[in-house]
């Protein structure tokens, strides 16, 4: 279990260019923290980090409740990049059943998620026949089927339509009542309310 | 099912899928076997000295080609996020990719190498030797492979990168197969050649992952 994410003096670097450091920010239990910042502030380059994808220059990032933040990493948190991780030749159901199995949940789970999402009648498509935001709602179907508290999510509103980013605001209002955390990069305002942390300044 | 047998199935699946699956392999050993007598003369003698030789660089080549980019696309479509973050650890999850391409491309090539050889003017005894070499060559060749492609990913220049680290590693398994073949048709002792084609298979499978993952963990970071 992750019972908070806390950020201590956080420094990050990428090809030897300081994005920012001496960044400190605490993510409690049922609490949404939007990053903000200018395009290459290094919003991903968090996320990735807490992710552990990327190696910090300096600082800590500590999973509260964790016993190790390996574990915290591989079995507590969703990484939901802005790219989908779907391959565009087979089909939205095989690629939903693969990464929710691939999360640890059930098929049951991952056709359920499908529904939620709108997306039973897009199943038996190839993904290169989807929309851009028909593949960020698939790719969301993991988050809901296999349940982890922590969500890192880079843009998660970018393709979605109005009713898509509705849809997705009580998707997060459920998992933040669930006692989950949310750690989002974005540019528009999330449609939950969250703390914004501005980095890059 | 475990997430690495999970993993295993899509791997095959999408191997199979793609840009013809073994079918691309298998197609170039066949024409680059047919090139050669047309290239060297028809007459048997000088074919049949060079035939297990030529058979087992077609075969390195045809696997190497399909090894191209084993790891690219799950990086550029950010499966390989996905996939670093997943319960099994990123050595285990290389290695399968590896063993399901072994599996798609490997394996069909490892069958239709014996035809090759014989049409090239092996002699039909050789079969099933040149069939077990080339299966334990193709694990040697998907593993080495499988690390080249893996460690292109961080440059931009990937697949000269490639060549320059991984044909040096698959020349011993193209000595000991074709050493192996040439020994037995001579009638030679043939099994050393076996047994070190099997140990270079077994060492580049336990060792090649963790340079995979190491590479993989790289690109992404």
């Amino acid at each position: 279990m992750i019972a908070a994410l806390c950020l201590q003096d956080l420094s990050l670097e990428r090809s030897a260019r300081v994005l920012f450091s001496g960044l400190s920010a605490r993510v409690a239990a049922s609490e949404a923290l939007a990053v903000t910042g200018a395009n290459g502030a290094g919003k991903t380059s968090l996320l990735r980090a807490v992710a552990g994808l990327l190696r910090p220059a300096g600082g800590e990032i500590v999973f509260e409740g964790a016993s190790d933040a390996g574990e915290a990493r591989r079995a507590h948190l969703h990484l939901l990049g802005h790219l989908d991780g779907l391959k565009s030749a087979r089909t939205a159901g095989e690629e939903l059943l693969f990464q929710a199995r691939w999360s640890g949940a059930g098929d049951d789970a991952a056709l359920a998620a499908a529904e939620r999402l709108d997306l039973t009648r897009q199943l038996a498509l190839e993904v290169r026949r989807l929309s851009a935001g028909q593949k960020r709602r698939l790719a969301l179907a993991r988050l809901i089927a296999a349940p982890r508290p922590l969500w890192l999510l880079d843009e998660p509103l970018a393709p979605l339509d109005a009713a898509g980013r509705a849809l997705m605001g009580e998707i997060m209002s459920e998992h933040l009542a669930g006692g989950g955390l949310i750690l989002a990069a974005v540019h528009d305002p999330l449609p939950i309310a969250a703390r914004t942390l501005e980095i890059g300044r | 099912m475990s997430a690495l047998g999970i993993l295993f199935r899509r791997e095959v699946s999408l191997a199979w899928g793609k840009g013809g699956g073994p079918l691309l392999a298998v197609g170039f050993l066949a024409a680059a076997v047919t090139l050669f007598p047309l290239a060297l003369g028809p007459a048997p003698g000088p074919l049949a000295a060079v035939a297990a030789g030529v058979a087992w660089v077609v075969l390195a080549l045809a696997t190497l080609l399909t090894l191209e980019r084993l790891f690219e696309r799950d990086c550029e479509d950010g499966a390989l996020d996905l996939l670093a973050l997943g319960a099994p650890p990123l050595e285990a999850t290389c290695a399968v990719k590896c063993l399901a391409s072994w599996l798609v491309n490997g394996a069909p090539l490892a069958l239709a190498a014996p035809l090759a050889a014989i049409a090239l003017g092996e002699p039909a005894r050789a079969a099933p030797l040149i069939f077990v070499t080339a299966l334990l060559g193709g694990v040697a060749f998907a593993f080495v492979g499988g690390a080249g492609a893996a460690l292109a990913l961080a440059s931009r220049r990937g697949g000269l990168l490639t060549a320059v680290i991984v044909l040096p590693l698959i020349i011993p398994p193209v000595i000991f197969g074709a050493a192996a073949i040439a020994a037995f048709v001579g009638g030679l002792e043939w099994r050393t050649g076996l047994a070190l084609l099997a140990a270079y298979a077994l060492a580049a499978s336990a060792l090649t992952p963790f340079a995979m993952a190491a590479a993989c963990r790289n690109a992404l970071g």
